[in-house]
């Protein structure tokens, strides 16, 4: 499984080197501020996990490094770089990967084209070039054997794969492309016990590769089963940063479940 | 870093995927086309069966020019479709793009081709127009084209009665360029002693290049990814909207199209045709197997969705029927492909590996 990853991998990459650098940023639409006084960052092989209540702003983050909505306050750094992203091509550029949960692949598009959508190989540079089809059919199907993912057939509609399965070739389609940061926005939200498992292995495979990983999820025990890093966001901003080991799982828990409020809930509901 | 998942190498594959050979049965019911094939098929052989005159060639050569008459345009819509969205404006369009040619040209005693071209300009603005509202203010394509399609035939009369005083534009067959113009728009020639309209080939062209776009370049990927999920498209660097927009003016283009040949087919243009012919467009490519909501769907499909049509326009006729039925039977194959549609692409779906 670590294959494709340690070979696509960027060599350059070494553990411990900020690749995005957030200071201070913030989002607001119109009169609403999703997100405020946000620092984080990620870090080439490790693992940085957002968890955060539905609203609590994790989407509008990633929106604003996978460069879907530009960011309105604070600066965002890449690779030491000012940057201001426009669009998702921009982001994708400078090596940082977005797989969506629910929109990570097209269900009625065959499988490799899902796997080179966005970054085809042609035959040629001029408009209309066909595209070298066998050869993307060839190199989807090797990566994924790679992966241990049995696709019966590389043409199938991906919509015919499991949910876990879709989500590893979106994930390997990344590290593929040469992703030197990968998002995952809630990869094992929609999925089972054994299929967030083969997730969370592929997620910690990248990192072991010297990705930088950004974990969004509101799964505290997934999380801290893959987690160097953990930030906890609520109402757009943030109430909880520390390092792996400034916390425990029963802490992240606690947290996450509402801390103080639940304390006082459950001091409310006493029967 | 002390993590409990350790990253061991996977296991490699205990077994071989085994890979058996599709069925031609499965494979042939995953095509969009086949519910139409088939339809078009059983219609054929209805037609021969019941109407004498249908057996003959020129029969067939008059069926395929009315085809074609809706072929061009389907075309168009047909990838637009692919692409999610709607054209309402596209029957209007048609019109537009004939009575501006037509028009410019006769009020500057310009040459025919400059009218042509200045008309090709306007439809692609047209098109330009139409995509850019839609994907600039996220409304369905639905409202924007039927804001469009009215105000197009609201110009169309207007502009014309404005120019002409009439309804109708003057004759431009005494013009400098109508030959020329009309022996690429709107000729015919003779394969043995049946005589073949150009549009059937032109539309066979569009057809060949709109399939070879869909399955084979980069452009037809991100359509059918713009389509079928327009969020995941963007977010692996498709520019979807740039995608949509073309397919406006590609629709756009195909009217323009089919506006010359009216217009050096006709010689003068009614201001007042088109409407409802964006119907006609769009049940071509949903009985050829495009979906509504887009991601579905093929050229070729289309293209069988116009033979269909008309087979039975000109089947009608040869059978001697009222051809007040005709629009009863339109309404009925929609419904039929709709229903059949749905069927294929959950088959296609749950095609489990």
């Amino acid at each position: 499984m670590t294959d494709t990853i340690v070979e696509h991998a960027d060599r350059t990459l070494e553990v411990g080197t900020p690749l995005v650098e957030m200071t201070g940023v913030g989002k607001a639409y119109g009169a609403i501020r999703a997100l405020e006084g946000i620092d984080l960052t990620v870090n080439a092989g490790e693992v940085t996990c957002v968890l955060g209540d539905n609203g609590a702003g994790k989407s509008t983050l990633i929106k604003i490094i996978s460069g879907l909505h530009p960011h309105t306050e604070g600066t965002l750094k890449v690779d030491g770089q000012e940057v201001h992203f426009g669009s998702p091509r921009e982001s994708l550029d400078h090596g940082i990967a977005t797989v969506y949960q629910d929109l990570a692949v097209v269900g009625l598009m065959e499988v490799w084209r899902n796997f080179f959508l966005g970054s085809e190989i042609r035959k040629g540079r001029y408009p209309l070039a066909p595209m070298d089809i066998k050869g993307m059919r060839e190199i989807a199907d090797a990566e994924l054997r790679k992966m241990g993912i049995a696709v019966k057939d590389i043409n199938q509609p991906i919509g015919t794969l499991s949910g876990g399965q879709r989500q590893c070739v979106a994930i390997a389609r990344a590290v593929y492309f040469g992703a030197r940061v990968l998002i995952l926005d809630e990869p094992t939200a929609a999925l089972g016990v054994k299929q967030s498992g083969v997730v969370l292995k592929y997620t910690a495979a990248a990192r072991d590769a010297g990705l930088g990983v950004v974990f969004i999820t509101h799964n505290p025990h997934h999380a801290y089963m893959v987690g160097d890093h953990f930030i906890i966001l609520k109402l757009g901003r943030r109430v909880l940063d520390r390092k792996r080991s400034e916390v425990t799982l029963e802490e992240l828990t606690a947290e996450m479940a509402g801390g103080q409020e639940l304390e006082e809930l459950s001091h409310e509901l006493k029967r | 870093m002390s993590s409990p998942v350790a990253t061991r190498k996977s296991p490699p594959p205990t077994e071989e995927v085994e890979r058996p050979k599709k069925s031609l049965l499965s494979a042939l019911l995953t095509r969009p086309e086949i519910g139409s094939v088939a339809a078009a098929i059983a219609i054929f052989i209805f037609f021969f069966v019941i109407a004498e005159p249908f057996r003959t060639l020129p029969a067939l050569s008059t069926v395929l020019y009315a085809s074609s008459s809706i072929g061009i345009v389907a075309v168009g819509v047909a990838l637009l479709m692919i692409g999610g969205e709607f054209d309402l404006s596209a029957g209007v369009s048609v019109v537009t793009a004939a009575l501006t040619a037509s028009m410019f040209s006769f009020q500057l005693t310009a040459n025919l081709w400059v009218g042509v071209l200045v008309s090709l300009v306007v439809m692609l603005a047209v098109g330009f127009v139409n995509g850019y509202l839609v994907v600039k203010t996220g409304i369905p394509s639905f409202l924007i084209t039927l804001g469009t399609f009215f105000m197009l035939g609201g110009i169309n009369l207007g502009v014309t009665k404005l120019v002409t005083g009439t309804v109708a534009t003057q004759n431009v067959a005494d013009m400098d360029g109508f030959a020329s113009a009309r022996a690429v728009f709107a000729s015919e020639f003779v394969v043995g002693g049946v005589t073949v309209r150009v549009t059937v080939l032109w539309w066979i062209f569009f057809v060949a290049l709109a399939t070879w776009i869909l399955l084979r370049t980069r452009l037809g990927n991100w359509i059918f990814a713009a389509g079928g999920n327009a969020a995941s498209a963007r977010a692996v660097g498709v520019p979807v909207n740039k995608v949509k927009i073309g397919l406006f003016m590609g629709v756009a283009l195909m009217c323009w199209f089919y506006g010359m040949h009216t217009l050096f087919a006709f010689n003068t243009v009614q201001s007042g045709q088109g409407v409802g012919n964006e119907f006609l467009y769009i049940i071509a490519a949903v009985v050829g197997g495009c979906l509504l909501t887009g991601g579905y769907g093929s050229a070729i499909g289309a293209a069988v969705g116009a033979f269909i049509f008309g087979m039975t326009t000109q089947g009608i006729v040869f059978a001697g029927w009222d051809p007040s039925w005709f629009k009863f039977f339109l309404g009925a194959m929609l419904l039929l492909a709709v229903v059949l549609n749905l069927y294929v692409k959950n088959y296609a779906l749950n095609r489990r590996s």
